[in-house]
């Protein structure tokens, strides 16, 4: 996963949006009986599908998920950002991410990018500008400013997720204020 | 000194600092690193697909197959194999079938977590051992492959959330019944990560599985842990599982709060929660009469021993009718034989219930209860999310286990007062 996730996470990525509500749950996401398995190929397959059962067939690679508050609350199962990729989503914004998926979505090189209120639709064309922090609506001509994110989750994204970052940093230590925005 | 909260001083110690500040980011050191079946295959496939072959201490490392047991696929096998692989090469405990049960639990009973320590486990109820007066936060499978790894944890300190629960719980009230109304008031952000400290008089009377219960659902509000400070009753129940030594640490006075929420439980009633959402409690009255084809009695909220014996205290000599079926799933094998000596078990079977091995049993939809479409369920778990169970045209609803019990009693959604006798119950 490392080098492409590298590149996407240093790129602008530009891609169509798919619009969702608060409160977006990990079974929602991908159903627990699509985890009990090691092969992780089906996964996309099935990826939001009580939620909405034509996402699959609409997504485009390079597509990105925007939600509103607490996406990805409930279990911990890394399947859930894992399946949202392996379907081809390269980012998702949203208004606000439960934590444990958060810390997932970029263990595993999958920008996740906070916003405040917004008026972006379903079919809009999105770019997410990691470096500059900022999120647009190029439909719309809007553009909105990203929380920022800690040191150690950018470095760790920027790495391509976390397996890559501790083989390069042994730890997780960036200095006195490692966290720190 | 700075006065500190009780996660506060716990994160402090543990990353080496003699104080934290909400919002600070730490590197703490781990006690206990936790997975299970489903989150434990991929957690060893991130280390051995990047060469990390080599655990930071085997003996501080858990694996615990929970949700598939016994294996209901050639596939979960396969899964649990591999954890039980790593665990025979590296050293590390494993629970095997019919001498385990829910991790959670099974840390708690096995003296596996201890005042004042830090856990983290690759499952979101890991908060539940925040019942002992533990840090403990849920991670994904990468984070603990990294923690097995590095024995490390990298944490921003949660801003506490101080819990005040006031008076005697009314009989039929439960542990639930406080996190059903926590979560109707604050919603299922409402503690986002944060830290939830239980406070008040009424955990005087609550036991050490009633207070596994609140902690166990501060995940539901978000919050990054649950905590209860220990007391005289937590170190009695920990001192008679734990040898190691450990330091108990509570809350200083003048600590600062973010908030504090007041929950009056000696006002609560018991609460049940609609689909398909945690924080949509309502008085079980108001929903009384609702027809319900299956009623699940288990998981880490409510499988446990009290559960149990509330429940078995109203089923006793009655017999459930045959539109409405029970399942039955004790949190692990050690309350399953407690209930079994306690005739608890026989209780249930002779209601015409069915009583499962130990295992997450139908809670998270994978096997022993599956929901199928326009099915309705009342379950004494943590989630009625949409498709939770199963079918995503299935309705869950969550309560506590006397509401459970006397729900099956009457194959419709039933407040346990309703239900005639039912004396001897001690909640």
């Amino acid at each position: 996963m490392g080098t492409s996730l590298k590149r996407a996470s240093q790129a602008r990525l530009v891609g169509r949006a798919h619009v969702y509500g608060d409160h977006i749950d990990t079974d929602r996401i991908i159903p627990g009986k699509y985890t009990k398995t090691l092969d992780l190929s089906h996964l996309a397959e099935h990826v939001l599908e009580d939620l909405d059962p034509d996402f699959r067939q609409r997504v485009q690679p390079g597509d990105i998920l925007v939600a509103g508050a607490n996406f990805g609350c409930g279990s911990s199962r890394e399947q859930a950002p894992l399946a949202l990729k392996a379907a081809g989503v390269a980012a998702v914004v949203a208004r606000s991410f439960a934590r444990i998926f958060y810390r997932n979505a970029i263990n595993i090189g999958l920008p996740a990018v906070e916003i405040g209120p917004h008026r972006i639709r379903s079919g809009h064309r999105l770019e997410v500008d990691l470096r500059a922090g900022v999120v647009r609506d190029l439909t719309q001509g809007e553009e909105y400013p990203a929380t920022p994110m800690p040191r150690v989750m950018l470095a760790i994204l920027r790495a391509g997720g976390l397996v890559n970052y501790l083989r390069e940093h042994r730890d997780y230590r960036l200095g006195d204020e490692h966290g720190a925005p | 000194m700075v006065a500190q909260t009780i996660t506060e001083k716990i994160l402090a110690s543990h990353a080496g600092l003699s104080s934290v500040r909400p919002g600070q980011f730490i590197t703490a050191r781990v006690d206990r690193v936790m997975a299970h079946d489903i989150t434990g295959p991929l957690a060893l496939a991130q280390l051995e697909a990047h060469g990390i072959d080599r655990p930071f201490d085997p003996e501080r490392i858990v694996l615990v197959p929970d949700h598939l047991v016994p294996s209901p696929t050639a596939q979960a096998a396969q899964a649990i194999h591999r954890l039980r692989a790593f665990a025979r090469r590296h050293g590390v405990t494993f629970f095997e079938v019919g001498r385990g049960g829910i991790a959670h639990i099974l840390l708690l009973e096995e003296g596996l977590v201890a005042p004042g320590e830090l856990v983290v486990g690759a499952d979101s109820h890991t908060c539940t051992l925040g019942a002992v007066g533990a840090f403990a936060t849920g991670l994904g499978s990468t984070d603990t492959a990294a923690a097995m790894a590095t024995g490390e944890v990298w944490l921003r300190v949660p801003a506490t959330i101080r819990v005040r629960l006031e008076g005697s719980l009314p009989r039929f009230v439960m542990a639930k019944d406080i996190m059903l109304a926590l979560l109707a008031q604050i919603g299922l952000d409402g503690a986002a990560y944060r830290a939830l400290e239980f406070v008040g008089s009424t955990l005087a009377e609550l036991d050490l599985d009633e207070r596994a219960t609140l902690c166990n659902m501060a995940v539901e509000a978000g919050a990054k842990n649950g905590i209860v400070p220990p007391d005289p009753r937590t170190l009695a129940y920990v001192e008679a599982r734990v040898a190691r030594p450990f330091t108990p640490v509570v809350s200083d006075p003048g600590a600062d709060y973010l908030d504090e929420v007041v929950i009056r439980c000696s006002h609560l009633e018991p609460l049940v929660a609609e689909p398909h959402s945690p924080a949509r409690g309502r008085p079980v009255s108001e929903l009384a009469g609702l027809r319900v084809d299956q009623v699940f009695l288990g998981s880490c909220t409510n499988g446990k021993l009290t559960d149990l014996r509330v429940a078995a205290a109203l089923l006793r000599g009655r017999r459930i009718p045959p539109h409405v079926r029970m399942v039955v799933t004790p949190a692990t094998q050690s309350i399953y034989r407690e209930a079994l000596a306690e005739g608890l078990l026989e209780v249930f079977v002779q209601a015409g219930a069915v009583v499962t091995g130990a295992s997450c049993g139908a809670c998270p939809g994978l096997h022993t209860g599956v929901l199928g479409p326009g099915e309705v369920c009342l379950a004494t778990t943590n989630r009625n999310f949409r498709g939770r169970m199963g079918s995503p045209e299935a309705r869950i609803y969550l309560a506590n286990p006397a509401v459970a019990a006397a729900t099956a009693l009457t194959g419709v959604l039933t407040d346990p007062r309703a239900v005639v006798g039912g004396e001897g119950l001690f909640v």
